[in-house]
């Protein structure tokens, strides 16, 4: 592996807090090596803002492996940058040129307000799963694994919906700023499975309840969700919710 | 220091049994009366947490993250062990509870490790019962492979995210809690302090790292489940915010801490690419189910690896081990590859990685089944070196992985501070020198959904705990004195960014306390510790105020106590003359280079009492009995 480097300018977002207004800011960084990751490059870069005594850039990551959901940053426009199905921390600089000029801003959502910087307080997600995301099984109460059998493309659709790993991307995309993609599949995952029927009508109901109450907007059907989705979460799981919603309100079933 | 493990009496099979009719109940109208502090919200804390408020008691809820779902249980790949035998092929509780304390060196406590293995398989059947998407058979039963240190097939998985999906089923659990008002969730605090009032823990406190407000929090029990240690190294897989704040901070406190030097190096890691580098991926021990391991025979062969002919390639694993071939466990993978990289015969640019590969398998399966089985895995081999894994063999070295060591707790899972519980990675008890593939997920479920909710009660239900508010003065010290080192933090007014110096402790870490460790290296090390320490104190830069989100003041308060952890590892690795798993001592090995245990001697939990800045620490021992399991030399051939 050769290794080339890189000169950036990398325009981002400061904000200091909730109640302070932003702007965009112009950082010149050199000496990229093109097998850095993207969150690397901005170790570099804030290492050198602290060596000037300057302030260095707020940005929530952790394990920096595409699993935990913490990275979430707007790069050139898109959620996670360029590079489909990746997040922002494994997204490696090879994706740039020497000269590009690339901007990062935080995930924009009502529903999302700026703690400071690229830093954004994503706790409505959590709420949306609070209201019904779950099966509600106490521990201990439970029958032998086996004994409920699940056919495997019924287990594997499950597990297709059940890889969100609720970065928020999807509301990043969304013109609307709608969550339904992040609620969908959660939705979509525990009706797969027969673990998921008994609570079926009252999950989505209270789920799309919450969601709407967080000030996220309703889908109309941009499918930029999916697109930015860095598991590449099918855009079917809103067709899911969809027709569940219907089908609880309708059927009362 | 009281190290009585609170064994209790009995044939093996019936300890567990036995214990849960001895141990006192609180009744059901009294569990709401009880508060409960749960520290972080991975396996471990989130199922202890959802648990806990399933059976009513009130339950406070911290992690450093922005919401729970986040912490770094949510990383693991492979997969769970559970001694179901679902696959006919000679599985039982008993043959997990051996296979665990073999591979765990003999120095892990004999009963704690059966309980395991016991409720290994109630852990199943509850995360299938919350919805856990685990693979299946077409008939619709579930799928297991084998991991390493392991003849029998036993470990359950979701792809090569296991822990995710395990994760958010007791994320779930726990946000159904939250929702019933049970558990108060509190994201975004940094545990900085324990609360210790009349030598019982009665609190903890917290930072709110977006406000900076520091604040004490009453409990009449704490549990901590907050993870290892593995970053002391500064690069390994572990999250970039795994820390050992919270257990060192207990042990200031007078938890004792076991095992610090049982480390667990990972075999299967993408090498460093740059000094930028700010932390190593795992690619799942499960890959060695169909990839082979090998290194040219030839020292500084610099053929592209399609270019070495099969018999002038060495699969050194199989040769080595052959009837555990390329699932030799963990300690054993990752010291067979140092040993043929130091010998010169390692590949890719720093020479400092084996090949990982997987051409049989494709030939003997197709790519589509090694995609089904590992696409997520590739992918993201792919994604990091742009080399592309199908074509051209993985490049693979050890990194830190995991922590055996944590703080010392008796069959209750309780520290040596009454009160203070400890569960997971956190605490030491269950794999002792080395931890076997899959075991990690099963402990801290374990320990969350089915240990600790018996035997909290049993404490609470003893206990005699009078009335404590937090204005204790106990609580008003301990918050003088985090609010203090936070100021004393930000007004060093250095110049060298925290993660610089990190990188040098993690340096000497891995240099004289990793894989391999020896008497002069170690004691070099300690010399060398303190300086960075001293350097740490004068010259770093902490930027920013408290009163903000300040990622650079969390980060020191953190790196303030690796610099004096990592001495304390070194310290415990010393004083082990012996090799055993994890714990490599040159001068003790056998003549093939195997790890030489010293069961005379050493066979003991080494547990450590602070004694104040800069005094030594004073060593305690556990002895370890063996009733059940015969001691002998650990052999994978």
């Amino acid at each position: 592996m050769s290794t080339k480097t890189m000169t950036l300018t990398l325009q981002i977002w400061r904000q200091k807090n909730a109640s302070s207004p932003g702007s965009m800011q112009s950082y010149k960084l050199e000496g990229v090596s093109e097998h850095m990751s993207f969150l690397e490059m901005l170790d570099v870069l804030n290492a050198k803002l602290i060596k000037e005594g300057q302030d260095p850039v707020a940005f929530d990551h952790d394990c920096r492996e595409g699993i935990c959901g913490s990275c979430a940053m707007v790069i050139n426009g898109r959620p996670h940058g360029p590079r489909k199905g990746t997040t922002a921390c494994q997204l490696h600089m090879r994706t740039f040129k020497d000269g590009d000029t690339i901007a990062i801003e935080p995930w924009r959502a009502t529903a999302f307000p700026v703690i400071k910087d690229l830093s954004v307080d994503r706790g409505a997600l959590d709420r949306i799963v609070a209201a019904g995301g779950y099966v509600s099984i106490n521990t201990g109460s439970t029958v032998d694994a086996n004994a409920i059998p699940i056919g495997k493309k019924d287990a594997d659709e499950a597990m297709d919906y059940a890889a969100c790993i609720g970065c928020g991307a999807c509301v990043a995309a969304c013109p609307n700023a709608s969550a339904m993609l992040f609620t969908g599949a959660k939705v979509a995952h525990l009706v797969k499975l027969p673990q998921g029927q008994v609570e079926r009508r009252g999950r989505v109901l209270n789920m799309i309840g919450q969601h709407d109450r967080e000030g996220f907007g309703a889908c109309t059907n941009h499918r930029e969700c999916s697109e930015a989705c860095p598991k590449e979460i099918s855009f079917d799981a809103i067709e899911v919710l969809n027709r569940e919603f219907l089908r609880a309100q309708v059927t009362g079933d | 220091m009281d190290l009585n493990a609170k064994i209790p009496d009995g044939p093996i099979e019936a300890k567990w049994d036995r214990h849960r009719f001895e141990l006192k109940l609180v009744n059901p109208a009294n569990k709401r009366k009880y508060n409960v502090i749960v520290v972080g919200t991975g396996l471990a804390g989130a199922s202890a947490a959802a648990t806990l408020s399933e059976l009513g008691y009130h339950v406070d809820c911290f992690c450093f993250q922005d919401s729970p779902r986040r912490a770094h249980s949510i990383a693991a790949q492979g997969g769970i062990n559970a001694a179901k035998n679902y696959q006919n092929d000679g599985d039982s509780v008993y043959r997990l509870f051996y296979d665990t304390v073999k591979g765990g060196d003999f120095r892990a406590r004999e009963a704690n490790v059966y309980r395991l293995a016991q409720v290994s398989v109630n852990i199943i059947d509850q995360c299938v019962a919350q919805g856990v998407p685990f693979a299946r058979e077409y008939g619709g039963t579930l799928s297991n492979r084998s991991f390493g240190g392991a003849q029998v097939s036993r470990t359950f998985y979701a792809r090569g995210q296991t822990g995710q999906q395990l994760l958010l089923g007791a994320y779930q659990a726990l946000e159904r809690q939250i929702a019933s008002g049970g558990v108060k969730m509190y994201p975004r605090h940094d545990m900085l302090d324990l609360v210790v009032i009349d030598g019982v823990a009665r609190g903890i406190v917290t930072r709110n790292m977006v406000t900076g407000e520091v604040r004490g929090w009453v409990a009449d029990a704490v549990v901590l489940a907050t993870g290892g240690y593995g970053n002391v190294f500064y690069l390994s897989t572990n999250a970039k915010g795994s820390n050992v704040t919270a257990t060192y901070r207990a042990h200031k406190r007078g938890a004792g801490f076991a095992n610090p030097c049982f480390t667990q190096i990972h075999p299967t890691c993408i090498p460093v690419s740059g000094d930028y580098q700010s932390k190593l991926t795992l690619m799942s021990e499960s890959l060695r189910n169909d990839g082979r391991v090998w290194v040219p025979k030839k020292k500084g062969d610099a053929r592209s690896p399609d270019q070495i002919p099969d018999e002038e390639r060495d699969y050194y694993l199989e040769r080595r081990y052959p009837s555990f071939g390329n699932l030799a466990p963990r300690d054993i993978a990752s010291r067979a590859a140092k040993v043929v990289c130091d010998e010169g015969r390692g590949v890719g640019p720093s020479k400092m990685s084996v090949y990982l590969d997987f051409a049989d398998a494709i030939r003997r399966l197709g790519q589509k089944v090694i995609a089904d089985r590992y696409g997520n895995l590739f992918e993201m081999y792919e994604r990091i070196t742009g080399e592309n894994p199908y074509q051209t063999p993985m490049r693979i070295f050890p990194a830190v992985h995991y922590t055996m060591g944590g703080l010392w707790v008796d069959y209750n899972l309780m520290s040596t501070i009454p009160g203070l519980h400890v569960l997971g990675e956190a605490n030491f008890s269950d794999h002792g020198a080395n931890r076997l593939g899959a075991s990690a997920l099963m402990q801290g479920l374990a320990d969350g959904y089915f240990i600790i909710p018996y035997t909290i009660g049993h404490y609470l239900a003893s206990a005699k705990l009078p009335k404590v508010t937090p204005e204790h003065p106990a609580f008003t010290k301990s918050i003088d004195e985090v609010k203090a080192m936070s100021k004393r933090l930000l007004g060093v007014g250095g110049k060298v960014p925290v993660d610089e110096l990190h990188r040098e402790l993690g340096l000497v870490m891995w240099d004289y306390c990793g894989m391999a460790r020896n008497e002069a290296g170690l004691k070099k090390a300690l010399g060398l510790i303190p300086q960075i320490r001293e350097r740490f104190w004068r010259e770093v830069a902490v930027p920013g105020s408290n009163e903000e989100l300040n990622p650079w003041l969390e980060k020191a308060h953190r790196v303030a106590d690796f610099l004096e952890f990592g001495e304390l590892m070194c310290v415990d690795a010393l004083s082990r003359n012996e090799s055993c798993g994890g714990h490599f001592r040159e001068e003790f090995q056998t003549p093939d280079g195997e790890a030489q245990r010293d069961d005379a001697n050493y066979s003991y939990a080494a547990v450590w009492e602070y004694t104040g800045p800069g005094s030594a620490p004073r060593l305690h021992k556990e002895p370890l009995e063996f009733k059940n399991v015969k001691l002998a030399t650990r052999s994978y051939v």
